[in-house]
């Protein structure tokens, strides 16, 4: 079962990946492409991109956390530094400062988002728990206000508006349903790509790393630099989300990276679980659905008092997020039928049963 | 060149030198000036009750609770200011007195770190081949330590013994020139105590080592000499038969284990 165990074996016909392949995981895929065709435009954007985008970005955040032990709340700020940076590298109709093309707008505000995300990481890595959180937060208050107060770059408080989207293959891809494909492409992507390396050499340190620091150092790691290092992957993530947060709306302000958005990202991926790359996803989900719909059922300024105290229940029923809830339903399950298989902790299972292709 | 140089000059002959290492905790000290050599190739038994400080001479040793005192010299190199993994990747080991293991992770996966720790390619994004050196090494390390028959198995299945050949095996990754055993032996069999001394005996005769061991029958087997620590300090240090007949050691520590 275990990669190290197929060493002698004749090489499989179909490749390892493939056998990981359930039947649920086509339904999913197929009921994700098939969505914008019968949802409407509203349905397509405001729910289906944003909880992909939101997603993603929460997905580095449970990379840092789930597989790092790291919890940092600078994620939403690293996205809006892409934000940012694509708004002032590129065009907009408030504050026209470079007006490059996409194509090099794009990858100057990734690089330098990831730069900065990189930054954090050196900065905050000496410290754990509680001082992570907190520097982190610091981190993100100060970017807040540094934008809020600058007029020459980042245009102040009102920010950057008429951002256009990117163009190319004869298509707007702001319009719903393109925008949905390609946001969807890269929720695919970032999330087969954090599958992937949770399983690779650097995600078994990591999560090694998480699990007992001190015994990797004296194993020869230097903890410190690969924590750094996933940083900036976390950070790579969250710049790629955040283009597309602000593409949606064609516009970036402080508002985009205030304490708020801050905030839900972690809300998301907690709610979502932090055991798995899923979890985020399923966190966006629920979080975009109840900030839409909440508003039915109670007033607009009662929505932050909803989704705390849905934060608190399921951290306090389901420590590892609607994904634990799951767990723990299907195991309960499982032990009334046939057989109790535990769920193992380490990496979801992963590391020890991919076959080392 | 200019480094084989160094290492020539202030006894790279010896594979450690301590002088005068302290570790305080608060108030506590823990370690009181610790002068201590041992040479290429030496096995070194250290003796001491409770609490006398052999543990938190491996810690310091290593940089596991660094130094608060006192120069740390490794064939040569003065390692006192380097921090843990840069002075494993010199070809320091250790195994630890209470378990260090990933539980949650098998035998091999347990050695492969250990292996991937002092080799090239610990940041690789790409999952692990079959042919991969360290996972090779990995498969040879376990067989090393008796370990083959349980490599796919979780370390949280293992039996108290296997996890203490685990440690030893993690120990032996790469190319270690000392490595320090904290206490190996405790809580094992009659039967795993032999096949311990069996491991130990049969490591090649360049690599030296230090062992903690209260029991004298696994020590006294293994080692060319004896250092025995007393309240954080270096007591007494002399061959296996002068310790065992030295009166004061009776008297400090076998004689106080007995009475
Ligand atoms: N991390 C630590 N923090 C505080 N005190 C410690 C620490 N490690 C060891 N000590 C103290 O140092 C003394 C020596 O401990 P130790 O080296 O573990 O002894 P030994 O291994 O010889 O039994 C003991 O009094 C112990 O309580
Ligand atoms: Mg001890």
């Amino acid at each position: 079962m275990s990669w190290t165990a197929t060493g002698a074996a004749p090489k499989p016909a179909t490749p390892a990946w493939m056998k990981t392949i359930r039947p649920q995981h086509v339904l999913v895929l197929l009921f994700l492409i098939a969505y914008p065709l019968v949802a409407s435009p509203f349905w397509t954007v405001q729910i289906g991109a944003q909880s992909l985008f939101l997603g993603v970005i929460a997905l580095s955040l449970m990379f840092l956390a789930g597989y790092g032990g790291m919890v940092s709340l600078s994620q939403m700020t690293v996205a809006g530094v892409a934000g940012y940076m694509v708004a002032v590298f590129g065009t907009n109709s408030t504050h026209p400062l470079f007006g490059w093309p996409l194509w090099a707008a794009v990858p100057i505000a990734i690089v330098i988002a990831t730069a900065f995300a990189t930054l954090i990481g050196i900065i905050s890595v000496r410290t754990a728990g509680i001082y992570t959180i907190m520097i982190t937060l610091a981190i993100g208050v100060a970017a807040f206000y540094f934008a809020q107060q600058n007029y020459e770059i980042f245009n102040g408080h009102s920010g950057f508006a008429g951002l256009p989207g990117p163009v190319g293959f004869g298509m707007d891809w702001r319009a719903p349903m393109p925008f949905y494909y390609m946001s969807l492409a890269v929720a695919a992507l970032s999330y087969l790509a954090v599958v992937y390396l949770a399983r690779s050499t650097f995600g078994l340190t990591l999560q090694a790393i998480r699990d007992n620091a001190r015994r990797m150092n004296a194993l020869g790691f230097n903890v410190n630099l690969h924590r750094v290092v996933a940083h900036a992957v976390a950070g790579l993530i969250a710049a790629i989300g955040g283009l597309l947060y602000v593409w949606m709306n064609g516009r970036v302000s402080p508002g985009t990276i205030d304490i708020g958005p801050v905030i839900d990202i972690l809300v998301i991926a907690v709610i979502g679980g932090l055991r798995h790359p899923i979890g985020p996803f399923i966190g966006a989900v629920l979080f975009v659905l109840m900030k839409n719909f909440a508003i039915d059922l109670i007033s607009p300024e009662r929505f932050n008092t909803l989704i705390g105290l849905i934060f608190l229940a399921i951290v306090l029923v389901s420590p590892d997020g609607l994904l634990g809830l799951w767990r723990l339903a299907s195991d309960r399950l499982k032990a009334a039928g046939l057989n109790g298989s535990t769920g193992r902790q380490w990496g979801n299972n992963s590391w020890r049963n991919n076959n080392g292709k | 060149m200019a480094e084989a140089l160094r290492l020539n000059r202030a006894g790279a002959a010896h594979a450690l030198v301590l002088e005068g290492v302290s570790r305080t905790f608060g108030a506590l000290v823990a370690l009181d000036k610790v002068d201590l050599t041992v040479g290429a190739g030496e096995r070194r038994g250290i003796l001491g009750a409770n609490g006398a400080g052999k543990t938190t001479l491996f810690n310091a040793i290593t940089g596991d609770f660094p130094s608060t005192a006192g120069r740390i010299r490794f064939f040569g190199e003065d390692v006192t200011k380097l921090a843990p993994f840069e002075r494993i990747r010199r070809g320091m080991r250790r195994t630890y007195q209470n378990s260090m293991l990933f539980r949650g992770l098998s035998v091999l996966d347990n050695l492969y770190l250990a292996c991937r720790g002092v080799s090239a390619g610990r940041f690789s994004f790409i999952r692990p081949r079959q042919d991969d050196a360290a996972l090779e090494s990995a498969r040879d390390l376990a067989h090393a330590v008796h370990l083959d028959g349980v490599a796919e198995s979780l370390v949280s299945d293992l039996s108290h013994g296997q996890q203490r050949q685990l440690e030893i095996g993690m120990a032996l990754s790469g190319a270690p020139r000392l490595i320090l055993f904290d206490e190996p032996a405790a809580g094992l069999s009659p039967a795993e105590r032999r096949d311990l001394v069996q491991i130990l005996s049969a490591l090649p005769r360049h690599i030296s080592f230090v062992i903690i061991e209260h029991d004298l029958d696994v020590a006294l087997r293994v080692v060319d000499r004896v250092t025995v620590m007393h309240n954080g300090a270096v007591f007494k240090h002399g061959t296996p038969a002068e310790i065992q007949d030295d009166p004061d050691v009776q008297r400090i520590y076998l004689g106080g284990k007995h009475g």
